[in-house]
């Protein structure tokens, strides 16, 4: 195996590992690769179908680069009824980008998610991994432009 | 000194208190006290609406609450100064209705401390098991009358009575930490605030049942959650708390990767083992044939948290609590159009009336229904509010009491929107294995897209209802079987909208943009220009009238109108004089 994915190793061998073996990839590589699932199927002796059969099969396993920025707006139900498809619209306008997608620049991806468990903050909204509550539109464009001016 | 009366100050650091800038205060606080004054990173009291929340202890032992403490408006030098503004007081409705019990310690200590929590009484209950015997243990457990805190409300002393009962090499338990239901976080806090408490109700159970391997299954999306309950395990071993009786216990933390069928227990099996986590048929149930094929048993976070405290207290005190069927208390995560929102620990018999108004401070006059148990769950009314809260009371209304998430609907809000909303979520949460769930709650969700979108017929709402109970009954799991709830509660408690999006074409709510329009009053408008010029797409002409086949129904006009005069109206009527009552008015 290539030593680029030499750190599998801390996840073991038994297959049992399979889902945390690729959370490292995810971790160390941003996503996840062809070659990233043919190291994984060569590293705990299973097919490269079966590793992509585990992979789309969960939500938080992405075939794409994401962009350096990950915003996940939260559409939980508490967040769903006070208007996060709404927020989730503004900064699609925002950034030109639809959930699933990266801008042109790779600084920003959208995704929405089910719930991030900060519901009495809703609605809300993380950038790789900070939670911003209580958005409205104006503190939603602030909080991109910020990110942007940061880089 | 300003700060020379206190001793310790403890600042909220869960999620929530995080997110609403709980960091920035703490760094704020430790640049101004001097080294004697103890600042401490506690979790969550339950008071989301008030975070960040900051309490004070002094050296006569006073302990004094600030709210909403900022690291920019002024709180902080309250704060330091002992002063009165920011400070905060429990609502006194909700100080009468509550019960704390289970949630004693959060906030109270530092959530990665083993000291502390041994000072407050912690591991005293497991002291208490080892010297008695694991049969004691389950009778105290099944004497308790505890009922299974993650929705299915199985009493956890006959599942640990099963698995007492296996002879295998190695027995497992799984600690159910994968709380998916959108609207709920009684878990998370409860692992981010004392994740001891969880482990010591896991390892009462492991001495109990003879369990050997004990997983904690915990959702990605929880890191703090993780790395607290992480600081804990490792003092576990520290203290060889994990040896019980001669045996050495393994503690290992799975994450999750965001399926919602996982919290299944024969799915989350299937992701322990490494597989695509898709339920299988029961029998063999876990405790026969579960994790690796050894006798497994699931608890959820909850569960687990009550266990250290029946032991304390022993099952029959802990059994005064509750209504005949269901004892003791039960953790809400309270959000939604309601005043206070937060978590919530109350004792089961309570009625939701009192939740939502009293506790929850929701204006009777503005809530229309609540959402218990997520997308398993159902809809309820506000005509039936008076009922108590317990795991059959709320199934005979078509809801279930679920995990805990409670939502509060205002009645600004649309039924059947809200019932696409949760279609949506389960027709894509779907693991496909059976054809009714995988086929029939996505032609059940295209059917809301169509009634939402102002397409739909009456043939929809009937369609909606014949393959509800089809769904219901051709599903394997929980998710199938509970994903026609929220569509048929709303069916049967707010058919009237329904009836009005397919035969009058329109939301009384004006939530669903196909039926509505957004007018400007141009009787109060001050022409100001903010609506045209913020508006993405140009829909507002110059002489303010908004032309509704451009525009996207994104609300920033209303948003930005500083005199309140755009709002939402009924398609094709432009704007009513009356419009803010009709915005407002229901049926």
């Amino acid at each position: 195996m290539s030593s680029r994915f030499a750190f599998l190793s801390e996840a073991g061998m038994d297959r049992s590992s399979l889902i945390k073996g690729l959370q490292l990839v995810q971790k160390k590589e941003g996503f996840i690769s062809d070659e990233a699932i043919s190291a994984v199927a060569g590293h705990f002796a299973m097919s490269e179908a079966e590793v992509e059969g585990v992979v789309s099969f969960y939500a938080q396993f992405k075939r794409n680069k994401p962009g350096k920025y990950q915003l996940s707006v939260c559409d939980g139900t508490a967040c769903h009824i006070k208007g996060s498809s709404l927020i989730q619209e503004w900064i699609s306008m925002e950034l030109g980008i639809r959930p699933g997608e990266t801008d042109t620049d790779a600084l920003f991806s959208l995704e929405t998610v089910a719930c991030l468990g900060c519901c009495s903050l809703a609605p809300v909204m993380s950038i790789n991994g900070k939670v911003f509550g209580k958005l409205d539109r104006k503190g939603t464009i602030k909080i991109l432009k910020d990110y942007r001016k940061n880089g | 000194m300003a700060d020379s009366k206190i001793k310790i100050i403890r600042v909220g650091t869960a999620s929530c208190g995080i997110a609403a800038g709980s960091d920035e205060v703490l760094k704020a606080i430790r640049g101004r006290v001097s080294q004697d004054v103890s600042v401490e990173e506690v979790g969550c009291i339950g008071h989301c609406y008030a975070e960040p929340i900051v309490e004070v202890v002094t050296s006569s032992g006073e302990e004094i609450a600030y709210s909403n403490v900022k690291a920019d408006n002024g709180a902080i030098d309250s704060v330091l100064s002992l002063g009165n503004e920011f400070r905060f007081e429990i609502p006194r409705a909700r100080a009468q209705k509550e019960c704390i019990k289970v949630t004693r310690l959060a906030g109270k200590i530092v959530p990665t401390s083993i000291e502390e929590y041994k000072a407050n009484g912690g591991y005293s209950a497991l002291a208490k098991s080892l010297s008695s015997t694991p049969e004691w243990v389950i009778d105290e457990v099944k004497r308790s009358g505890l009922r299974g805190r993650g929705g299915g409300g199985f009493p956890t002393g006959n599942k640990w009575h099963f698995l007492s009962l296996k002879k295998a090499d190695e027995k497992i338990m799984i600690c159910n930490a994968d709380e998916g239901d959108p609207g709920a976080f009684m878990d998370r806090s409860m692992m981010e605030c004392v994740p001891h408490q969880v482990l010591e109700g896991m390892l009462i159970g492991a001495y109990a049942t003879g369990a050997t391997k004990l997983f904690i299954y915990c959702r990605a999306e929880y890191p703090l959650a993780i790395k607290n309950l992480s600081a804990a395990i490792k003092q576990i071993y520290e203290n060889k708390l994990n040896v019980l009786d001669g045996r050495s216990l393994e503690i290992i933390i799975k994450e999750g990767a965001g399926a919602f069928v996982c919290g299944e227990e024969t799915a989350m099996i299937a992701s322990l083992e490494g597989k695509r986590g898709m339920p299988r048929f029961r029998p063999p149930f876990p405790t026969d044939r579960g994790w690796m094929s050894f006798p497994t048993l699931i608890n959820n976070v909850e569960t687990f948290a009550n266990i250290p405290l029946i032991i304390s207290e022993g099952g029959d005190e802990y059994a005064k609590l509750g209504t005949l069927t269901s004892k003791g208390t039960k953790l809400f995560a309270l959000a939604g159009d309601l005043k206070y929102p937060g978590l919530i620990e109350v004792p089961m018999g309570i009625t939701l009336g009192e939740i939502v108004f009293d506790i929850g401070g929701a204006d009777r006059d503005s809530v229309k229904a609540v959402q218990t148990g997520g997308p398993s769950g159902g809809c309820i009314p506000v005509e039936h509010f008076d009922v108590a809260v317990d795991y059959d009371s709320l199934r005979s209304l078509g809801a279930i009491m679920g995990s805990g998430g409670l939502i509060v609907i205002g009645k600004e809000r649309c039924m059947v929107e809200t019932a696409r909303y949760f279609l949506d979520f389960t027709h894509r949460e779907s693991c496909g294995k059976c054809t009714f769930c995988r086929v029939g709650t996505k032609r059940m969700f295209e059917a809301l897209e169509r009634i939402t979108g102002g397409s739909g017929t009456e043939d929809d709402v009937k369609f909606l209802e014949q393959m509800g109970p089809m769904v219901r009954k051709g599903s394997l799991c929980g998710l199938g079987q509970t994903a026609p709830n929220p569509v048929l509660s709303t069916l049967r408690y707010f058919r009237n909208e329904y009836d009005d999006h397919v035969k009058k074409r329109q939301c009384a709510a004006f939530q669903c943009n196909a039926l509505t329009d957004v007018a400007i009053d141009q009787k109060n408008c001050i022409k100001c220009k903010l609506c045209i010029k913020n508006c993405p797409v140009n829909a507002v002409s110059d002489d303010f009238v908004i032309d509704n086949s451009k525009c996207t129904r994104c609300n920033t006009c209303i948003e930005v109108c500083p005199k309140n005069t755009i709002h939402r109206v009924k398609r094709g009527e432009g704007y009513y004089s009356s419009s803010p009552e009709v915005k407002n008015g229901q049926n």
